[in-house]
């Protein structure tokens, strides 16, 4: 629920960096699990090297 | 100064552009498969099941943004769809059609990372036939829309068979069957006591082109044909008695329903109602019954 004391701008803003971050986050977390894919990948595989 | 709506839009409405509450029932459906696959002797490690999963709700997200950004039009229209963030201009369509394309690719590159290539290629395949066959081409086009176009909702559980097996063998088909059967009678009850909606929206829904009388002895024969088929997980073993218990009990139900729907008098919006959220716990509980029945085989 937008304040009725602050001025659309300051809210707009306050809304794009919500969006900026969860940008910021969604990357992280799409890095993380393609790390740890990457990991439990090459780790299932050293067993079975010939 | 004067900001435009979707100045004021914040995480939560590009959230709601991957439709939750599918996803939720797709990711659902999707571990019942995987879990079926491992317990017919599929090995997968659990992290990689677990980022397959994900890979598979995020491509159902995905097919959800691109939907809203093709149906954009409809949504305005319709009561059931005109809160969605682009008809109440939190979301400009374009930016629906980007990260519904950002996150189809996302999803389709993690799952080929996490599991294999058929898998990938054929969530690929759902996301193309549930934005492509049925979105832009058969929802505005013919009453058979949500009959071929309920493929795209019934793959997920093969999807993930086959992200845990690399294979897609008849038991993962099995679960498709029941979905894309359930699929019909499902949206036709939603449409019969929505019915107004779709007419004002021009898709042509089988209320508003076949009749009301022909949709309900169509949702009738469905359901004969779905508490069939809702049985035959166990015929090929794919099931135990718990499943064969809950099927017969919620195909009973189904018909039941159904035919209280066939029986009710004209515009009664009540036994579609009834129908419509009956049909939600019955693929819901048929689905927990192997879930329940697998993980019970698998650790006891």
């Amino acid at each position: 629920m937008p304040d009725p004391t602050e001025s659309p701008t300051l809210e707009a803003r306050k809304k794009r960096d919500q969006r900026s971050l969860a940008i910021a986050l969604g990357l992280a977390s799409f890095m993380l699990v393609v790390f740890l894919v990457t990991i439990l990948k090459i780790t299932g595989n050293i067993g079975g090297a010939p | 100064m004067v900001e435009s709506r979707s100045a004021f839009a914040g995480p939560q409405d590009y959230f709601a552009l991957l439709k939750p509450r599918v996803m939720s029932l797709v990711i659902f459906t999707a571990l019942v498969g995987m879990v079926a696959s491992v317990a017919d002797g599929a090995s997968i490690n659990p992290g990689l099941a677990a980022a397959s999963l994900l890979a598979i709700g995020v491509g159902a997200g995905a097919s959800g943004a691109l939907n809203m950004w093709w149906d954009a039009d409809i949504d305005s229209v319709m009561a059931r769809t005109l809160t969605r963030p682009i008809p109440q201009g939190l979301v400009q369509k374009s930016e629906a059609a980007g990260f519904g394309l950002l996150l189809s690719a996302l999803s389709v590159a993690l799952l080929a990372l996490a599991s294999n290539y058929v898998a990938a290629g054929l969530l690929a395949f759902t996301i193309f036939f549930y934005v492509v066959i049925y979105s832009m081409w058969l929802k505005r086009s013919t009453p058979q829309n949500i009959v071929i176009g309920g493929a795209a909702g019934a793959l997920p559980p093969v999807v993930a068979w086959a992200a845990a097996s690399g294979t897609a063998p008849t038991d993962a088909w099995i679960l498709f069957a029941i979905i894309f059967l359930w699929t019909p009678p499902h949206f036709w009850a939603l449409a019969l006591y929505r019915e107004g909606d779709y007419a004002r929206a021009g898709v042509p829904m089988m209320p508003n082109v076949a009749g009301e009388a022909s949709t309900k002895k169509q949702i009738f024969v469905y359901a004969i044909i779905l508490a069939i088929a809702g049985v035959f997980p166990y015929a090929t073993g794919l099931g135990g008695v718990v499943y064969l218990a809950v099927s017969s009990a919620f195909g009973a139900g189904f018909l039941i329903l159904s035919w209280r729907v066939l029986k009710s008098p004209p515009r009664s919006k009540e036994a579609p109602k009834q129908l419509f959220a009956f049909s939600i716990m019955y693929l819901f509980a048929l689905f927990a019954a192997l879930l329940a029945e697998d993980i019970y085989a698998l650790y006891a």
